[in-house]
């Protein structure tokens, strides 16, 4: 009661001394000086530049943005060009594989570090590293490897195993799984560092009571442990959703989107167009479909970690 | 041996028969589901340690060599000159100069953009946590939101904003990207770790009459030493690594080196050196490479740090 009154109190205290706009702007001056680097980020670059791409889509800018409103004509071609299209597709079906694989082997092989193993240090070590390289250099060892002639494939075929083929970089049909592994080799480790932790902060407890429960091991595992870790999992599924829809180094090492078309994605696609298609319209018109895929994957993610306060 | 280590790292759950002697029944070693265990953990080891091993084979053999086409073979007379002919004199296309200028151009980059990110970062963290102001909370929202944009949905405007700094084509210019693009990532790091500060130290500094950039420098700097270093190897390792922003913002002439290196590769007219192109690519990956192994656990909780929310 007596708490209510002073703060009221207060309150009418500050609404009526003087100089009351001032000291909100003085107020922590240099605090607000220096933050003056994240709020124009913010205003300038995640906020400004994303309007100016997403209203300049709906223009025919050609090689310089000055171009008239031309409303959804820039994706109508956008989706009539068979280059999109499979560009689309590709992330779609590379994003799906990737996605699951990088989760399953990454749980994987928490669990199996997780079992005490001697060694993990080493394991981790060894699982982890291609994480610090970067996408070209991926990309370019897995091209050497997958070298139809001089690669796995010609040293197999040498040493009499004339049926065996592996020539996925080369086929238009084979070319995504080719992608598939250097991205699951590059990405794979981070998810069982993650997966790991997820793990090792599930309760001892929660294994006691299983344990006496007699459920077995994997069945723990699977509708326990897994349930438990819901919040590593969405992290997980976050971050490697996003560097998906990202997908670009990888692509323009690995294979330079070919053979013919066959392995292009939309970050392609729209780099082309605004750096070297003289098209920026359609360039900024995919960039804005891109926006839009992940703000398809944010959203749900959004209202679940921020929306539902109750659960947790 | 094996038996006590096991037994050491079983924990005891408990006798329930008390006649026998207590702890847990010594197991043998070698059980099918070790092995099983052991055999999928080494399968994936390989896996993993496959292409470090065929680049580093393949950087150390001649021409002819890989010519007769065994990939797994090891060098017959190990030598470097791959290795000198890819810092030295590759050609990417348009010049032969080797890896050497990209390699320089990478250091030009990584270096400024590092400590700059970093630096403002931190001064974000600390803001954030300690001196909040209306609306801070919600720039700090937007800022890591912001991090989930694809990056060519901003990549046009921000082109035409480094033109009209005139800064674009020049080191200035990624430099200034990459502080752009660190920032959602380091400023969520440095908050949560001054968040998890004894908020005590800050209000004594305070009542003393220590102000914002004091007890920022005496105070804070000399107790965040650990999220530093965490920050200096995610940076690092993702700057160095970067190619996007270095072929967009960087110019030709400063061209960092994993871009140097795609187009020794990708670009090169003429028959194809693997050799050399394996060489170029080990050079590549070794600076990060060297941070991962010197860093050790830090690497571990440097990219899991992206993981933590606040």
């Amino acid at each position: 009661m007596a708490d209510t009154a002073v703060r009221m109190e207060d309150g009418a205290g500050v609404s009526t001394r003087p100089g009351f706009l001032s000291r909100i702007f003085l107020h922590n001056l240099s605090a607000k000086f220096a933050a003056l680097p994240m709020v124009i980020t913010v205003l300038v670059v995640f906020v400004g530049c994303t309007i100016w791409t997403i209203y300049y889509s709906f223009t025919n800018s050609k090689l310089l943005p000055t171009g008239k409103f031309i409303g959804f004509d820039q994706y109508e071609r956008l989706f009539a060009t068979s280059r999109w299209n499979v560009s689309v597709w590709n992330l779609l079906a590379y994003g799906a594989m990737s996605l699951v694989f990088t989760l399953v082997i990454g749980f994987i092989l928490a669990v199996l570090i997780d079992q005490k193993v001697r060694f993990e240090s080493a394991f981790r070590t060894i699982m982890l590293y291609p994480f610090a390289l970067s996408f070209i250099v991926t990309g370019l060892v897995w091209q050497w490897i997958m070298n139809p002639t001089l690669g796995l494939q010609g040293t197999m075929r040498k040493l009499g195993w004339d049926w065996f083929s592996f020539d996925w970089i080369a086929n238009p049909k084979m070319v995504l799984f080719a992608l598939l592994i250097a991205g699951l080799w590059h990405g794979t480790g981070f998810c069982m560092v993650l997966m790991l932790a997820g793990l090792r902060g599930v309760d001892e407890e929660v294994w006691k009571a299983a344990r006496v429960d007699g459920i077995p091991t994997w069945r723990t595992y699977l509708s326990i442990v897994l349930p438990m870790m819901r919040g590593v999992l969405v992290t997980a599924v976050v971050i490697i959703g996003s560097g998906i829809v990202r997908l670009y180094d990888l692509v323009v090492a690995l294979t330079n989107g070919g053979p013919g078309i066959s392995s292009e994605v939309p970050a392609k696609y729209v780099f082309n167009y605004m750096f070297s298609g003289g098209n920026i319209g359609q360039g900024l018109a995919g960039a804005t479909m891109m926006l839009l895929t992940v703000l398809i994957i944010m959203i749900p993610w959004a209202y679940l970690e921020f929306g539902g306060k109750g659960r947790r | 041996m094996s038996q006590t280590a096991t037994m050491a790292s079983t924990p005891v759950t408990g006798s329930q028969a008390a006649v026998e002697p207590s702890g847990p029944r010594p197991k043998p070693f070698f059980t099918p589901k070790k092995i099983i265990l052991y055999t999928t953990l080494v399968f994936f080891s390989l896996y993993y340690l496959f292409p470090l091993y065929v680049m580093v084979v393949t950087s150390l053999k001649t021409m002819p060599e890989i010519r007769f086409g065994n990939i797994f073979a090891l060098p017959q007379t190990p030598n470097l000159d791959a290795w000198v002919r890819a810092w030295t004199s590759a050609c990417t296309g348009l010049t032969c100069e080797g890896l050497a200028p990209g390699f320089w151009n990478s250091v030009k980059i990584t270096i400024p953009s590092t400590i700059v990110s970093i630096f403002i970062a931190a001064v974000n963290g600390y803001a954030l946590v300690n001196w909040r102001f209306k609306g801070s909370e919600v720039f700090f929202a937007i800022l890591i939101f912001g991090s989930f944009i694809p990056y060519q949905v901003m990549l046009y405007p921000l082109v035409m904003i480094t033109r009209e700094l005139k800064i674009f084509g020049t080191l200035q210019a990624v430099i200034l990207i990459h502080t752009v693009f660190g920032m959602p990532i380091l400023t969520l790091l440095f908050r949560n770790y001054f968040a998890s500060l004894p908020q005590e130290l800050f209000k004594a500094a305070r009542v003393d009459g220590a102000g914002f950039w004091r007890i920022f420098f005496e105070i804070m700097l000399p107790m965040s030493l650990p999220i530093f270093v965490v920050a200096l190897i995610l940076q690092v390792t993702g700057i160095w690594n970067d190619f996007l922003f270095g072929v967009v913002f960087a110019g030709t002439q400063n061209y960092p080196m994993t871009v140097q290196l795609n187009n020794i590769v990708n670009s090169a007219q003429g028959t194809p050196e693997y050799n050399v192109n394996m060489a170029a690519t080990v050079l590549t990956g070794l600076v990060p490479l060297t941070v991962y192994f010197v860093s050790g656990k830090w690497f571990v909780r440097g990219v899991a740090a992206g993981a933590v929310k606040g």
